[in-house]
């Protein structure tokens, strides 16, 4: 496809009409990120009085730190977690919502809902629930016998924050994953089922590998956001304890920097972030680009 | 191999939309049936509830002599041909053509013997590694009828399969059709809404209105002696004329005041008579003779196409053009008055209240 030219009378009006964007970028994401890199080669007593240069000490600091390590390692596995529970349970809801309605908006509409709660609402309501003295599933499952408490048991934490996250994501994922059910041909599942495959062969040689291009795509965007965008869940529920068992990596930058006062550790730490989610961004559009057609 | 009967099959959709009212039909075993009808008659539906994809409301489906209205598709040895053939997007070729087999656990040496086999008929062995996508619309229509052959089910099930490709493809792939079940010999059911493919491929047609059957028969049965105006007006092309006309003192009168003696045994006073573009003769002279139909129309346009033409005309009293077929030679203009002729024995005569047959 060819992009369509257009030629405009004034010279400074297309850079006018780009302008709020370019100011935006540059304000909100080239001079913050440059001063996290400016800050990461620097030390800076805990006063902010006096700075100095130290190269790349700051990084080599932190590879040497185990609380950064177990950091990473916790990270993993929150993300690693979050995105197998939001998009199996996405894909098992659309797999029953698609069965059921076709083409009705009625669950639809009900099922996107936890997509517009806030993060940190999110966080709160699952705090609530999980609350080991208030809490009604913390009390369930005492009276199931399994005594939670996520203020104690760093397994429990973690669990919580996957749990309260994942819940966030279900319906964002669900929608693609519908969508995505909803565009295979009635006929194909028919064909199969004369083919003497039954529903649960349809599923996993059919229906499966069809999704397979959204089920990786959606894979990205739930690690991106599992990495950068949970750091409000983490502070509404367990604020990265007990210990730093559920201090993901975002939430550790910020405890760094904002409690510690840590600023360069802080920075380097940020400078790391920034990497990661360059290299998603890249695996993301290569992917974009050379999308699976069938 | 087997036979397949419907004994008054009904069904009726969530709804309430009753698609098919009540259809009897016997098929023999290595029949060719043509289900054909307009958009929306139920062609579709009846076919689905033979391939188990749709519940029967009502009645009873026989394929064998097994009764299959709670046997699942898979379990009713049939195979189906979908208008925009299903083909797994995601498998090759040579995989298409296996699935159905894997599925029912054949040996592996087994299923290559049938797919090669397959695909030699249908000449498409040198796509066996390509994806469906890589392939023309033609080159896939054959793939879906491999995937339906080589199965060897007792019966194919055919929905629109031609539907999709261009006008001269379409003509070359129906004659291959009409070969291979010639060679295989297999029972098939095939849903058309074009009446010239239906005439070509069947043995029997099933002419089908809103849900109810009109005319079973050969497509000469049905040509020559339509049982309603409904099938006289969708099958052939172009339509049957359809002349209204008043009986009295034993004698049809048109309502230009031609007339010619009543069929024996008629009964209605009101009547359609009806016929086809070829059985009217342009007659220099405009004789009346007491045994043939004969009318007077004024030429209002003439669509050549090819071998002949069809002159189009308005004959006092009727309400639609009247179509005469010519000889392409024939020179007609706008606006130039004709005798018409057809001999009585070439005239099909309808109930005007209902649309029945009233002739023999
Ligand atoms: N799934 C369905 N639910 C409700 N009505 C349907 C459904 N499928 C078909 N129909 C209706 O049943 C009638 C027959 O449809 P169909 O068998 O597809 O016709 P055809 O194949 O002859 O065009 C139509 O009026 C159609 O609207
Ligand atoms: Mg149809």
């Amino acid at each position: 496809m060819q992009t369509k030219r257009i030629t405009f009378n004034n010279r400074w009006l297309p850079y006018l009409l780009v302008a709020p964007q370019l100011a935006i970028t540059l304000v909100f994401f080239i001079w913050p990120a440059s001063q996290a890199l400016y800050q990461s080669v620097l030390r800076e007593d805990a006063f902010g009085l006096s700075s100095e240069f130290v190269w790349f000490e700051n990084f080599e600091t932190l590879f040497d730190d185990p609380l950064y390590l177990s950091s990473f390692k916790v990270t993993l596995v929150f993300s690693a977690g979050t995105t197998l529970l939001s998009m199996g349970a996405a894909l098992l809801l659309a797999v029953m919502a698609d069965r059921v309605i076709r083409g009705s908006t009625f669950y639809k509409t009900f099922l996107i809902w936890p997509y517009a709660v806030a993060p940190a609402v999110a966080g709160v309501l699952w705090w609530f629930m999980f609350n080991p003295t208030i809490g009604i599933l913390a009390y369930t499952m005492r009276q199931l016998g399994y005594d939670w408490n996520h203020t104690l048991n760093a397994n429990d934490a973690l669990l919580l924050i996957i749990i309260a996250a994942a819940w966030k994501q279900v319906s964002y994922n669900f929608l693609f994953f519908l969508a995505g059910l909803q565009a295979i041909p009635r006929s194909l599942i028919e064909a199969a089922a004369i083919d003497g495959a039954g529903p649960q062969k349809r599923f996993w040689t059919i229906v499966f590998p069809l999704l397979s291009p959204t089920a990786f795509f959606l894979m990205v965007v739930n690690i991106v956001y599992s990495f950068f965008e949970t750091f409000a869940i983490v502070h509404a529920t367990t604020a990265g304890g007990p210990g730093q068992a559920t201090s993901i990596l975002v939430y550790k930058v910020w405890r760094d920097g904002f409690v510690s006062l840590d600023l360069g550790g802080s920075a380097a730490q940020s400078v790391i972030l920034m990497l990661i989610v360059i290299s998603l961004t890249v695996v993301q559009f290569r992917f974009i680009e050379r999308r699976v057609e069938y | 191999m087997a036979t397949i009967s419907l004994d008054k099959v009904r069904k009726v959709y969530a709804g309430g939309v009753e698609a098919v009212k009540g259809v009897s039909i016997d098929i023999a075993d290595g029949e060719f049936i043509v289900l054909v009808g307009p958009s929306g008659c139920g062609k579709s539906t009846l076919l689905r509830m033979i391939a188990g994809l749709e519940e029967i409301s009502d009645g009873e489906i026989r394929i064998g002599d097994r009764v299959v209205n709670r046997v699942e598709p898979a379990d009713r040895d049939i195979a189906m041909v979908f208008q925009n053939y299903a083909l797994y997007p995601h498998m090759t070729v040579y995989n298409n053509l296996a699935y159905g087999l894997k599925n029912r656990g054949e040996p592996k040496d087994e299923i290559d013997k049938r797919v090669k086999e397959a695909a030699r008929i249908l000449e498409i062995g040198d796509f066996l590694d390509r994806k469906p996508r890589q392939l023309s619309g033609g080159q896939r229509q054959r793939v879906a009828m491999g995937r339906a052959i080589v199965r060897k089910p007792a019966a194919f099930l055919f929905d629109e399969p031609l539907s999709n490709l261009d006008a001269k493809l379409r003509v070359q792939m129906r004659i291959e059709i009409k070969r291979l079940q010639e060679t295989l010999g297999t029972t098939s059911v095939y849903v058309t809404h074009d009446q010239l493919e239906a005439m070509t491929l069947a043995h029997r047609l099933v002419v089908l209105n809103h849900g109810r059957i009109e005319q079973i028969g050969t497509p000469l049965e049905v040509y020559e002696k339509p049982a309603s105006t409904f099938v006289a007006g969708f099958i052939g092309s172009p339509a049957m004329n359809l002349i209204p006309v008043k009986a009295k003192d034993g004698r049809l009168h048109l309502e230009s005041g031609e007339g010619l003696d009543a069929p024996d045994g008629f009964g209605a006073e009101h009547a359609l008579l009806g016929v086809r573009p070829e059985d009217l003769q342009v007659d220099a002279d405009g004789a009346e003779n007491a045994d043939a139909l004969s009318l007077r129309m004024k030429v209002i346009a003439v669509e050549p196409v090819g071998a002949e033409s069809y002159v189009h005309g308005r004959v006092a009293g009727v309400v639609d053009d009247v179509v005469v077929r010519v000889p392409a030679k024939a020179e007609f203009s706008a606006g130039a008055e004709l005798n018409l002729k057809a001999s009585r024995d070439r005239l099909h005569v309808f109930d005007a209240a209902n649309g029945g047959r009233l002739n023999g």
